[in-house]
């Protein structure tokens, strides 16, 4: 079995990293954006993978088992928030959920400011 | 009964702090009787005290109450004292007795204002610190009650603070007095710097002892307090701020701008007589800032058309009258004409209230006209406080104490003072009938409601009573006061009525010819204006004032602040812009950060020295 080299092996979880990165950066649609953070993270376990493989080491597949368990557990809260932005703006456009920087929907709590003038 | 003295001031501090701090939460019934109940039972007490007095006097004239020391520092030790005499005990039955019937009259007047609590608090705030004011045995305490009755002032005369313009009167008046209340502030330095002490009587012993008569020292001093007076009690050249003053609710103006507030500084004249009586140069500049300001108040009050400000022109002349018989060294006619006015001025200005009240506040005496049908109680009680205003003679109070100062004029001051009173009275009686005349007389030209219910009638009829009837303690009064009485000339009497009565005369005249009705003049205009005081305080001060605080608004300390403000705001402006709430722009950011921390690591890691691999424990 010929080894690969290891530099090689980083450079595919450079690209993946970058795909990534690009996929979470342009795409609008929240689940796109949590698919192309599971493509970020699996770049970086590559390269952890690679490196304990370079080294002799388990601590490199020990570590990619942590970023696995991570990542299921960022996934299921990720989704969970999904849904609830489905549920209160009818889309999963992140740049229409925004309520940030004066432009977007007004919340409705500051409506409800009490007024207590003078005694008069 | 005389250890009582201390519940003089205490119950209306008392209401004052109830209502301050629950009035908001208490029903209106509640907030009536802390308010009126507490000045009643001051007047209560006021009159057991005044009775026990009159029964057995205490020995040596005066009573002095200990309560505490108020601070000590540096040998300078203050008591919070109370000082009851003869001259504090008229006050306080004035302030007082007075001080209810207002009360009780503005719980009808303030019926239906929302900030009924906050005007009977401040109304009680009021009667205590006067009170304290007339007890005090010190002069820091009379300093604090002086202080005290100014803040009132202040907080009443601007009670409808939601109209600029009362806020702006409000201010003028605090700050004109201002100036007086510096002055005599640079008094009381001087007198503890030189005396040693603030206390009345010990300042009194140790002037006379130390200061010789018509010496610098005494000269300055009086003077000083002198000012202090002129601006408490609108005498010229500070009286401009009391007709802007009638921008308050009448019952203010009847208690505070007529009654008694402005009588604070004919108190500490009178008061601190021994100590002007050293100062003979300050005694002629009292007698001439009476003469001037009586005849230029009631010039001004003859051209007023809004019925308060008459009455306030008509205040600043009758206490004008009080320097008068103040200067020439008649202190005891004096206080008498303060009583005699407080009664019928605030009648007067209780009269004045209810015809506002019925006109839904037309004030202007040239739009009104008939209400004697329409408001008989108003009336009848308004023409007596205005006989007594005139000096009507025999019947009325106000000609026993006026004839009394103008005998004093004569026999102390000469013909010159003696014959500016007599003009005076001529020009009162006029001015005061005219106002009669144009409000009830005639054909009714302005729209009036009936008369409002008891707790108007019944203070007028009784501040009527007084009007007519406290003249005629006159002789008990003078020997109550200053051991002494003596009646006027027969002579003097009869001219003092014969004026008095042409005044009235005349007035009827130019009724009858609609001389009242008539455009105005230059000379009208002017005396309105209040002789031009304002206009020329204005140019004088005023503008200068506001020219320097522009100019200096833009210096270099300001300048930096500017910088200090401007760099938040663009610091603000720039992170605004980074939290645009999209996140895919924070993305962008994390990426960048990384990219930046990461090339920097890279750029400026040292290189590894040599054997650093085996310290990481590679295996083989």
């Amino acid at each position: 079995m010929t080894s690969v080299p290891t530099s090689h092996v980083l450079l595919l979880a450079g690209t993946l990293f970058a795909i990534g990165l690009v996929g979470l950066l342009v795409r609008r649609n929240v689940v796109f954006m949590l698919v192309s953070i599971e493509v970020m993270l699996n770049a970086a376990g590559l390269a952890f993978v690679a490196a304990g493989s370079h080294w002799g080491q388990a601590d490199g597949q020990v570590m990619f088992i942590f970023v696995l368990a991570m990542a299921a557990a960022e996934v299921s809260v990720g989704l969970a928030l999904v849904l609830r932005l489905h549920q209160r703006f009818r889309t999963v456009d992140a740049d229409a959920a925004r309520e940030l920087g004066g432009e977007g929907v007004a919340s409705p709590a500051y409506g409800a400011v009490a007024a207590d003038g003078g005694d008069e | 009964m005389l250890r009582l003295a201390w519940l003089l001031p205490a119950l209306p501090f008392a209401g004052f702090v109830a209502l301050a701090l629950l009035g908001r939460r208490l029903p209106r019934a509640t907030a009536t009787a802390v308010g009126v109940g507490s000045v009643g039972l001051a007047f209560a007490v006021a009159v057991a005290i005044g009775a026990a007095w009159l029964a057995a006097p205490p020995a040596g004239g005066a009573y002095v109450q200990h309560l505490w020391r108020w601070f000590d520092v540096a040998g300078f030790a203050p008591d919070v004292a109370l000082f009851v005499d003869p001259l504090a005990l008229v006050m306080c039955g004035v302030v007082t007795g007075v001080g209810f019937l207002i009360h009780v009259y503005a719980t009808e007047y303030m019926r239906d204002e929302p900030g009924y609590a906050r005007f009977f608090a401040s109304m009680n705030l009021f009667v205590g610190s006067m009170l304290t004011l007339v007890l005090a045995d010190d002069l820091l305490l009379l300093y604090l009650g002086w202080e005290g009755v100014g803040l009132c002032s202040y907080l009443l005369i601007g009670f409808w603070y939601r109209d600029a313009a009362n806020g702006r009167a409000a201010r003028k008046a605090f700050v004109v007095t201002r100036v007086g209340d510096t002055a005599f502030a640079i008094a009381l330095f001087l007198i503890v710097r030189e005396l040693g002490t603030l206390e009345i009587d010990e300042v009194l012993v140790r002037a006379a002892a130390q200061w010789p008569a018509g010496g610098t020292l005494a000269i300055l001093v009086a003077a000083l307090l002198l000012a202090g007076a002129a601006g408490k009690s609108a005498q010229a050249p500070l009286q401009v701020w009391l007709p802007d003053a009638m921008a308050g609710p009448t019952p203010v103006s009847a208690l505070i701008h007529a009654a008694t507030m402005v009588t604070a500084g004919v108190y500490l004249i009178a008061r601190m007589n021994v100590l002007f009586a050293l100062a003979p140069p300050v005694m002629t500049a009292v007698m001439i800032v009476g003469a001037a300001t009586l005849l230029l108040g009631a010039f001004s009050a003859l051209a007023q058309r809004d019925l308060k400000r008459v009455l306030a022109y008509s205040t600043i002349s009758q206490i004008g009258y009080m320097f008068l018989a103040l200067g020439v060294g008649a202190w005891s006619a004096a206080v008498f004409h303060l009583m005699t006015h407080a009664f019928f001025k605030a009648l007067l200005f209780l009269g004045a209230g209810a015809v506002l009240l019925a006109t839904h506040h037309e004030g202007d005496v040239l739009k009104l006209g008939g209400l004697r049908r329409r408001l008989p109680v108003t009336f009848w009680t308004f023409v007596i406080g205005g006989a007594a205003l005139a000096g009507v003679p025999l019947v009325t109070a106000g000609f026993f104490s006026k004839d009394a100062i103008l005998w004093e004029a004569w026999s102390r001051g000469g013909p010159v003072p003696w014959a500016v009173g007599l003009l005076g009275a001529f020009l009162t009686a006029l001015y005061v009938s005219r106002v009669i005349l144009l409000t009830f007389f005639g054909e009714q030209k302005h729209a009036a409601e009936p008369e409002r219910g008891l707790r108007i009638q019944l203070p007028l009829v009784a501040l009527a009573a007084l009007s007519i009837g406290g003249g005629w303690v006159h002789g008990g009064f003078d020997r109550f006061l200053a051991g002494d009485a003596h009646g006027g000339e027969a002579l003097f009497e009869v001219v003092a009525a014969v004026i008095s009565l042409a005044g009235v005369g005349v007035a009827w005249l130019a009724w009858r010819r609609g001389l009242w009705a008539r455009p105005d003049g230059a000379l009208q205009r002017f005396w309105r204006s209040g002789w031009g005081f304002d206009a020329v305080y204005h140019t004088l001060f005023v503008r200068p004032y506001v020219w320097f605080a522009r100019a200096n608004a833009r210096d270099v300390f300001d300048r930096g602040a500017d910088a200090i403000a401007g760099l938040a705001r663009g610091g603000n402006r720039l992170l605004v812009a980074s939290q645009d709430g999209r996140v895919r722009t924070y993305v962008a950011g994390l990426a960048l950060g990384a990219v930046v921390l990461l090339a920097i690591g890279v750029i400026f890691a040292r290189p590894e020295p040599a054997g650093a691999e085996t310290a990481t424990e590679v295996r083989p």
